[in-house]
């Protein structure tokens, strides 16, 4: 077998793994090799056919398609060099990885490796909803690439599991395919979907006539070959309904595409799903780096980009000093709180992507106190007015500078009113 | 007249059992047609199995079923490797938590011994732990069997399907069987809604419709009550948790929820036992999945930790007895294959010689072939090189290395060569068990459109038959 050298690996070519990518090239890295086991980079927009892509990281509003052709340009414009239907297997050494493509198989030794490898939505059997198994089960992801990848019409009524930014984006894309969406449905007492997307919500009730089913959970799927219905329950009641459809689409429910790091046995962090990681992104294992959705289910892309860029930083520094941080202390929430990301504080220098802690709660509160101990000790307070879950907020990372870097593990909490 | 639908003999049901018996008949100079119902070898109870390779130690000494298992294990080592049916060696260990279940093992190992499986020993609960480090706390001790082993429930019936079938056996799919009549001469003609063929000798090996069958032939003697089995996959990340198929103590009516490796690097966590009225009901329950889910955390914490990668639910074709209700009518030409409830996929060899031999006690004249093909399966297990880590065969056709679904990681290549192999993947589920296409994490978000098109394609159907739209 071959082993072949570069500088950076990038494993994962979504807008996280190309933006780090360019800025890596960008910051005068050469050497960098992109692998994408897709037969083209771009990752998921390739396929979300509605706008809202690139505000924050290309300064402009792009289709999905639109805003990965922008990023492809760019990478073949800096030469970077691009292995395609290239999937990444397995480790074979702490900087070394396996891959297989149609060109055969091979090593790859790296100096610096980024892991980039996104999430995906958890379909119906992780999430243990019970019934039959009928074709006509889908995930927004896999629903896109019928509808907008191979062109095809794939029902006639739709059901979506889920009421969150994604959910809406199944709407629209099921809309596109002519396929009425009969509910939305959540578990939670209300939508989660904030400011400024309520146009589109509005657009999808008011004119596509998608009607929003609250605290609802989906409790059996009917129908042999094909889905024929979807008994749901209500959790208020108790309350039994079958209704009909022939497609259901799962949205959300995010988990990280974290496979290649816990084989490579990176120190995870449960509520995110992704690999533990410092405010410069910094993993447990020396020289590997993650960003974008891997490290906590999906953001907006442009989101995903920039934390992809802050990684290229990180790792430009690596590579003239070789310092990697060995303690640290875990950054754990507590419930009401659903997860924090970055997980890990090493040092205040390492402050996180653009500034900010992201954060999700998993339920309504109003009027919210968050707080970060070390300890006992108060490091940090910030309130927040209404917290909505399946969307993220900031926090403020000024306090990082408090940190004891031997000390306890911190913890945020949240004194709220639940609403 | 020369009856291009004249068979010598028919055997109904290609499920495990059927196909077995119809590869066995593929060895003699016969005209043999295997009907099967459904659009798919081994689609019915054969594929929702555990896929457990079973000894037969814990069998009740005597039955039938018992020696049968004993005989099919001698003959599926052999016969597993020529044909390359992923497996994987792992050994079971039954372990007892109560002191009811530990003072029962010396008869378990007695029975075991009884049943001619000489090497099942006693282990202490310290060798239990040393083997498995992840197993909660708790073992009082357990039964060491090391013949038992995990294989592949959907490619043994698709190998012997398609080896009855590169030797000369006609294979019918979509062919409901509905009636069943005898002429003065001895010919049977057996009708299903759209055509019909013609044929000297029958064996029914309809699985959960044996006994219907069975009635269409004139007798009423058992009445198959489908007994479902519900079951949940864990991610392959738990593999590591598990290294054994750890067994509970049996009862009389259930060999109880079991954890098992999966030879495609899953965590099999299993069955449930309900018997049902329907015979198509292979839904899952809540009530069903969090039973399963209280015992696997009382097992190994670990465990439900861990994603879920699928969940689906078999139906045993159990009767009201206890033991396989095989039957032959030599003056009817009639070999009876009912009730081989759950262990089927083990016994399948077994059945298959003991079954000829009946045929040919009720004088179906036998005679050898001068030859008869070996066929070689895919590979689809995680024990034995897959095409995506042969360098070999990707230098040869580069579609071995261009991978479809990355879960499971299956090329393009495979699902081309399962779209034209000799029993060709019509559906996305007859793919799923020839390649495991669509069966891993991710269930499809990244490749269920790309999968679809592809054999949509090379099978020259649409998206939407494949989606039963
Ligand atoms: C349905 C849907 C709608 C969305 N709508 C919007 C929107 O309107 N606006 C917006 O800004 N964002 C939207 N997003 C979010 C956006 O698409 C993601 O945030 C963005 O794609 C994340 O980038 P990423 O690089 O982290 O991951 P991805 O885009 O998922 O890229 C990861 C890449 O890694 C590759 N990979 C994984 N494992 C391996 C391996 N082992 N070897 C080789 N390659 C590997 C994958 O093939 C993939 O191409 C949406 C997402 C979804 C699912
Ligand atoms: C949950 C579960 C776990 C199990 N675990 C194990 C295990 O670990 N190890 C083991 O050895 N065994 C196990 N078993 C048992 C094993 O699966 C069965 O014993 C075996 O599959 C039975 O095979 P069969 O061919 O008789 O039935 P089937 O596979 O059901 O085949 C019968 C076939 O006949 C066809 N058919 C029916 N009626 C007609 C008709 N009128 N005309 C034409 N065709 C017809 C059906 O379509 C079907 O394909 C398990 C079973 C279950 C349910």
């Amino acid at each position: 077998m071959t082993t072949n050298h570069c500088t950076v690996l990038i494993i994962g070519g979504g807008p996280a793994g190309l933006a780090a990518a360019l800025e890596l090239k960008h910051l005068g890295i050469d050497n960098i090799k992109i692998v994408e086991r897709e037969a083209e980079i771009g990752g998921v927009p390739r396929f979300c056919h509605h706008t809202g892509f690139g505000l924050r990281d290309l300064r402009r509003v792009y289709s999905g398609p639109a805003y990965a052709r922008e990023y492809q340009a760019k990478i073949a414009k800096a030469k970077i060099e691009v292995l395609t239907s290239t999937t990444v297997t397995g480790w074979t050494g702490p900087r070394q990885v396996q891959m297989t493509s149609p060109t055969g198989i091979r090593e790859m030794a790296a100096q610096a490796i980024l892991l980039a490898t996104g999430c995906r939505e958890r379909p119906a059997a992780a999430r243990l909803v019970p019934g039959n198994r009928p074709a006509g089960i889908f995930t927004t992801g896999s629903l896109q690439r019928f509808i907008y990848g191979a062109e095809q019409s794939i029902g006639h009524r739709a059901i979506v599991v889920g009421a969150e930014l994604v959910s809406l984006s199944a709407v629209l894309t099921l809309h596109h395919a002519q396929i009425p969406v009969a509910q939305m449905i959540t578990e939670h007492p209300a939508h989660q979907i904030d400011w400024p997307f309520i146009p589109a919500l509005w657009y999808a009730t008011r004119r596509l006539g998608s009607k929003v089913t609250t605290q609802t959970e989906v409790s059996r799927i009917l129908g042999h070959k094909r889905v024929e219905a979807i008994e749901l329950t209500s959790l208020k009641t108790g309350e039994v309904e079958t209704v009909a459809c022939d497609t259901i689409v799962f949205t959300g429910k995010w988990i990280a595409e974290h496979e290649l790091a816990r084989l490579g046995d990176l120190q995870m962090d449960k509520a995110t799903s992704g690999p533990q990681v410092d405010g410069a992104l910094h993993t447990s294992t020396p020289g590997v780096f993650a960003a974008g959705n891997l490290l906590r289910g999906a953001e907006t892309a442009d989101h995903a980009a920039l934390e992809g860029r802050h990684a290229a930083h990180s790792i430009a520094h690596f590579l003239v000093n070789a310092f990697w941080p060995q303690s640290g202390v875990a950054f754990c929430v507590e419930a009401p709180l659903a997860w924090v990301a970055p997980n890990r504080v090493f040092t205040s220098l390492a402050t996180p992507p653009m500034g900010k802690f992201l954060f999700q709660v998993q339920q309504f509160c109003s009027r919210s106190q968050l707080h970060v101990y070390q300890g006992d000790r108060l490091l940090h307070s910030q309130t927040f007015a209404r917290l909505i879950p399946n969307c993220s907020y900031r926090l403020d990372s000024q306090w990082l500078a408090g940190v004891d870097g031997q000390g306890a593990p911190l913890r945020m909490t949240v004194d709220s009113r639940s609403a | 007249m020369d009856d291009q639908n004249l068979y010598d003999i028919a055997v109904i049901g290609a499920g495990v059992v059927g196909a077995a018996i119809a590869r066995e008949l593929a060895k003699y100079e016969l005209r043999c047609v295997l009907l099967e119902a459904g659009h798919d070898v081994g689609a019915g109870t054969s594929k929702a199995s555990t896929s457990i390779w079973h000894t037969g130690f814990d069998a009740t000494p005597g039955t039938l079923e018992a020696r049968l298992m004993r005989r099919s294990y001698e003959l599926m080592g052999d016969y597993i490797a020529k044909a390359g049916i992923p497996v994987e060696r792992t050994g079971a260990i039954l372990v007892a938590w109560t002191e009811e279940q530990h003072q029962s093992l010396p008869t378990l190992l007695a029975r075991a011994h009884t049943n001619g499986v000489t090497d099942v020993r006693l282990m202490s609960a310290e060798e239990i732990y040393q083997r498995e480090p992840y197993l909660n706390q708790g073992a009082l001790g357990g039964l060491y069997v090391p013949g038992e082993a995990i294989f592949c429930t959907f490619t043994l019936p698709l190998a012997y399907a398609t080896q009855a079938i590169v030797n000369g056996v006609t294979l019918k799919l979509n062919f409901p069987v509905r009636q069943i009549q005898r002429d003065l001469d001895g010919v049977y003609t057996v009708q299903s809604p759209e055509s019909s063929v013609r044929c000297r000798y029958i064996v029914n090996a309809a699985g959960l419709y044996g006994d219907e069958i069975d009635r269409l032939l004139g007798y009423n003697r058992f009445t198959v009550t489908p007994r479902r089995g519900e079951l949940i996959v864990f991610d392959k990340l738990a593999r590591r948790l598990v290294n054994h198929i750890l067994l509970p103590v049996p009862t009389s009516i259930t060999k109880g929820v079991l954890i098992s490796p999966t030879v495609f690097g899953n965590v099999l966590l299993g069955p449930t036992a309900e018997d049902l009225p329907d015979k198509t009901d292979t839904a899952t329950t809540a009530a069903g999945l969090h039973m399963l889910l209280d015992k696997g955390k009382a097992l190994i914490t670990q465990l439900v930790d861990e994603e879920v990668t699928a969940i689906y639910a078999g139906l045993r074709p159990a009767t009201e007895h206890k033991d396989y209700q095989i039957f032959a009518h030599p003056a009817e030409c009639y070999v009876c294959v009912g009730g081989i409830r759950s262990t089927g996929v083990s016994a399948s060899l077994g059945i298959a010689e003991y079954v000829v031999a009946l045929l040919a006690a009720a004088q179906l004249p036998l005679n050898p072939k001068p030859e008869f093909k070996p066929v070689q399966m895919p590979n689809i297990g995680e024990a034995a090189q897959r095409p995506y880590q042969s360098a070999a065969l990707i230098a040869e056709n580069p579609d071995y290395g261009r991978m479809i679904c990355f879960c499971e990681r299956v090329s393009v290549g495979e699902v081309i060569d399962a779209a034209h192999s000799p029993i060709p993947a019509d559906t996305l589920d007859g793919l799923r068990r020839r390649t495991r296409v669509l069966q891993g994490r991710c269930q499809g978000f990244n490749c269920h459109a790309a999968v679809a098109t592809l054999l949509a394609r090379e099978r020259g159907q649409t998206i939407q038959q494949l989606l039963s739209l």
